[in-house]
């Protein structure tokens, strides 16, 4: 399970983060400025956030920016690459299920 | 006043502009990222400051050096996505400047006399069972969340692939507290030895590079982190996500050896198997490809294309050594600086373009790999293709134009636009065309692009705002 390496015990001794609050599919989620919106899910321990048209999950692959596996809708602009874009307070992110989007478009 | 352009702010944009600024040029150096440094110097970002950041990098004081005479002397602009650029008089990049995907970013035309493209190489990872699990990343993946946002993808981790990078790969992990359970190299001895040890006064000759993987060679056995030569994880299992990998032994040509599979519980698995260079903007540019697919330069950077130079990864492999010296050599003649100045810069980069070779030699990829793949493992991870699939219609179709297996089977035309199984799709269908420029690395436009955004670019009356 991922998750983030807890301030406090981290030996590059970082200051003490500021938190920030953003929802997903509704749902507060706490995160710490200047992470990315995947960096705030993998330190909840979220590993998925999308489904492909056969229905499997999906999360960060690449990490920067290349495999758009992590993509969401973030404040209604859909396909955002999660692991490039900088959380902000009050974000409002939807995770994107493409294979339910697929049966819905079959007439 | 000169005006040089650089696109890519890793080390060889930073030096590179550097290197200009000090020639006299009117610098500009772009970066699609939101800070300085590109992947090799992937760091926290200003709202998390620590004070022993140094200690996750190779090189740190060089790049608070470089990125202070960057900031002073450049204009530098960051979230800078260049999608399309047009060399005919002088150079014009289009650039969209916001946060990246959002809608309405800012559009702006930038012009040079020359333009130093240095946008650096993305991770290759060869398709296996599983490998579209959640929990399993690319090796830079897990290392870009270690380094710039101390995540850690797993606390008990596999890394497996090929090349030297798998190690400080498994020293992010281990620094931030992950357990590696070992790095698994599908390379044999006999091939590492052909590669690394032929005239070993050269490679001292990069000494920073052997100094640094002698770093990581000393950090593994203080860490007690097996490193295994001729394995490869050939499967990841697991219900949702991964719950464990399967290793096994593989012989000289990278096939698995039947009988020797080997099954470990694990919620990571990290695998990369070279770099693939990014090409969009130097086929965009018109630069000569070589058949190595690198793009092609002279003692000088120079492409084939007048004011186009090239630095860092997309001239070859060659790590942070290369991508500096080449670097400063680009940026300095771009600017148009005394050639007769770079004698000392024009020996390291001979020294640094044979560890590119030494890379290649021990670690390319070899084509027994394929035997680890079944019908349904899936090869184009956006459209979903299978590997039987994408073999049966190949060769049921007789296909040999990498076009038509594309709208045939759909793979590679996904949202990724093949960066991630361009090369593989070409070497399991054969399809290829020999010329370097019809080949999975050219895209029609150089970046992501919203259709609505280009709808407007195409029809502002100038373009642009800037």
């Amino acid at each position: 399970m991922s998750d983030i390496v807890p301030w406090g015990a981290d030996p590059i001794r970082p200051a003490e983060p500021r938190p920030l609050r953003l929802t997903v599919d509704g749902e507060t989620v706490e995160g710490l400025q200047g992470q990315s919106i995947a960096g705030v899910l993998l330190a909840q321990g979220r590993t998925a956030w999308r489904s492909t048209t056969a229905g499997r999950p999906r999360g960060v692959f690449c990490g920067i920016g290349v495999c758009f596996d992590c993509v969401a809708t973030v404040n209604g602009e859909s396909d955002v690459r999660l692991c490039l874009r900088r959380a902000a307070d009050g974000d409002a992110v939807e995770t994107q299920d493409d294979h339910d989007s697929a049966e819905g478009a079959r007439p | 006043m000169t005006r040089v352009l650089v696109i890519g702010a890793g080390p060889a944009g930073l030096a590179a502009a550097a290197a200009a600024a000090d020639a006299g040029a009117r610098v500009t150096l772009l970066d699609s990222g939101d800070g300085l440094g590109g992947q090799y110097w992937r760091h926290l970002p200003p709202q998390r400051p620590s004070r022993r950041e140094a200690r996750l990098h190779h090189g740190w004081k060089h790049f608070q050096h470089l990125q202070a005479r960057v900031r002073d002397r450049v204009e530098v602009i960051t979230e800078a996505q260049v999608w399309a650029i047009e060399t005919a008089g002088g150079t014009t990049a289009r650039v969209l400047i916001g946060p990246s995907d959002a809608a309405g970013r800012e559009s702006r035309r930038l012009t040079a006399d020359a333009v130093v493209l240095a946008p650096g190489a993305h991770d290759r990872t060869l398709p296996f069972p599983g490998w579209h699990l959640p929990g399993v990343y690319s090796a830079g993946a897990a290392q870009a969340l270690a380094k710039g946002e101390r995540i850690r993808v797993g606390r008990k981790v596999v890394v497996a692939g090929a090349g030297p990078f798998l190690l400080p790969v498994a020293q992010s992990l281990t620094g931030a507290g992950a357990t590696v359970l070992g790095v698994y190299e599908a390379a044999r001895l006999p091939a590492i030895a052909r590669g690394w040890l032929p005239r070993p006064q050269r490679l001292l000759r990069t000494a920073h590079k052997g100094r640094e993987l002698a770093g990581y060679a000393f950090h593994h056995l203080s860490r007690r982190v097996p490193y295994r030569l001729g394995r490869a994880v050939v499967e990841a299992r697991g219900d949702g996500r991964v719950e464990e990998a399967v290793i096994a032994r593989l012989d000289a040509d990278w096939a698995p050896i039947p009988g020797t599979e080997r099954t470990v519980a694990a919620d990571a698995v990290c695998v990369s198997h070279g770099f693939t260079p990014r090409l969009e903007l130097p086929i965009a540019a018109g630069c000569a490809i070589g058949p190595d697919r690198f793009v092609q330069v002279d003692a000088d950077q120079r492409t084939s294309v007048p004011g186009v130079y090239a630095a860092g990864e997309i001239t070859g492999i060659g790590g942070v050594d290369a991508a500096l010296v080449e670097g400063r050599i680009a940026g300095h003649r771009a600017a148009g600086g005394d050639p007769a100045a770079l004698a000392g810069d024009r020996r390291l980069r001979r020294a640094t373009t044979d560890l590119a070779r030494r890379i290649e030699a021990a670690h390319g990829i070899r084509p027994g790999w394929t035997s680890w793949l079944r019908d349904d493992t899936v090869v184009c991870r956006c459209e979903e293709v299978p590997y039987g699939r994408l073999r049966d219609t190949a060769a049921a179709t007789g296909q040999s134009a990498l076009r038509s297996v594309k709208l045939t089977t759909r793979a590679g035309l996904g949202i990724c636009q093949a960066r991630m199984c361009g090369r593989t799709v070409e070497e399991l269908t054969g399809a290829s065309t020999g010329d370097p420029c019809d080949t999975s690395d050219r895209r029609p436009l150089a970046a992501p692009i919203r259709l609505g955004d280009l709808a407007e670019l195409a029809t502002a009356p100038n373009g642009d705002s800037a």
